[in-house]
């Protein structure tokens, strides 16, 4: 039979054995950390990434791309595509573990999270580094 | 998914209005949650007017006066009338708050405005209900337990008591009051949706209680079986707790507080 000591649905254990559960996973502030540390590093990093856009608006592409192979300026995107999605990957999860209850459906949705967060950045970091490098005009 | 409706068995119907008193000048409507675990029917809400001439001035004295002059069969929990032991902890004008600690008068300005005339009461929130207004606390309780509130020491007990400088001592206020009536915990959205796994504000802040205390020995011990994205981690600074507590404790202060301590011993 199923270990089905997760579900706390389960009325003739006792209280006590229901909410000790399967005990602390030890797992949790590592996560917390890193969300302030994201959103501390996502201020800046977004207001450097506004003006960057904004200085892109209405100029001719030759002229985007030279912004873009500017050292600074392409180090700036790196680090702004890695920490937004680092957030936004740990705040879906949070919203899943507060929403999401259905076992199979929370596993779903956490691996999808994670798939998702992966390949924005990675996809992101591709057209940052192809632009800024290849000079592509 | 969160359930976001209630089951059909839990929808709430038109109840029973309540014969007026005689001969009363100064009425006031309550509307009051009641559900019978035994005639299977679905939780009603039933309307009495209290006579305020012949009442005292709390939301307790009423719930009393309509117990012992109108309908005996109303169940709820009281026992000090004073505010310290946390029986009467209930749903009062969509506030939680204590029976005997919240005036008749005080409550409907509670209700920001929304002057329906009538008082309404209701079990406290997402909690099962035994009756009427009386919900199951026993996992609220078990929570409560399993963060060890006693003091926990290696080194052998010394011949008087532990000792402790006032400035440790002070470390407690606002942390020892706490009644454990559950307004707080059951205020919290996060408890709602997780309260099986999140141990709850009025839990965590006893666990500070623990965890601050100069005489204990096992802060570790405590800081690991928190350690967990549900038991602490659920708490997302919502503010309900410290919103609600009839004690005017803040939780939401001590959990922010234990999470500064889990960065301190990694950091």
């Amino acid at each position: 039979m199923a270990d089905n000591r997760q579900n706390t649905n389960v009325t003739m254990r006792t209280p006590r054995a229901r909410v000790k559960g399967l005990g602390a996973s030890g797992h949790g502030a590592g996560h917390f950390w890193t969300q302030r540390l994201t959103a501390a590093a996502n201020a800046p990093l977004m207001l450097a990434f506004v003006v960057i856009v904004a200085l892109m608006a209405n100029r001719p592409y030759p002229e985007a791309v030279a912004l873009m192979s500017h050292p600074v300026v392409a180090l700036i995107l790196i680090l702004a595509v890695i920490s937004v999605t680092a957030h936004m990957r740990i705040g879906m999860q949070v919203i899943i573990e507060d929403y999401v209850h259905d076992k199979k459906l929370k596993l779903l949705s956490l691996l999808a999270n994670n798939f998702y967060a992966v390949v924005v950045a990675v996809a992101c970091l591709y057209a940052i580094l192809r632009v800024s490098l290849g000079k592509l005009v | 998914m969160a359930q976001f409706n209630l089951p059909k068995n839990s929808q709430i119907t038109e109840g029973k209005t309540w014969p007026r008193p005689t001969g009363a000048n100064n009425l006031q409507e309550f509307r009051i949650y009641r559900w019978n675990p035994d005639d299977g029917k679905n939780p009603r809400v039933d309307v009495y007017q209290v006579d305020r001439d012949d009442c005292g001035p709390m939301v307790l004295d009423a719930l009393l006066w309509i117990k012992s002059k109108v309908d005996s069969t109303l169940v709820f929990r009281r026992s000090c009338r004073e505010g310290i032991c946390g029986s009467c902890a209930m749903n009062i004008e969509g506030q939680n708050a204590l029976a005997c600690t919240m005036g008749i008068d005080e409550c409907q300005e509670h209700a920001k405005g929304k002057k329906t005339g009538a008082v309404r009461i209701y079990p406290l929130p997402h909690m099962p209900v035994l009756k009427d207004l009386v919900p199951d606390l026993t996992n609220f309780f078990a929570q409560h337990a399993s963060i060890e509130p006693w003091l926990q020491t290696e080194t052998p007990a010394p011949e008087g008591e532990w000792k402790q400088t006032p400035e440790d001592r002070a470390q407690l206020d606002g942390l020892y009051e706490c009644i454990l009536c559950a307004c707080c915990t059951t205020s919290c959205p996060s408890y709602w949706w997780n309260g099986d796994r999140f141990l709850g504000p009025a839990a965590l802040l006893q666990a500070y209680r623990w965890l601050i205390d100069s005489r204990d020995e096992n802060t570790g011990e405590r800081l690991d079986a928190l350690h967990d994205p549900f038991r602490l981690y659920r708490c997302h600074t919502i503010m309900n707790c410290a919103n609600t507590c009839p004690k005017s404790l803040n939780p939401a202060k001590a959990i922010a507080e234990i999470k500064k301590m889990m960065i301190a011993r990694e950091v």
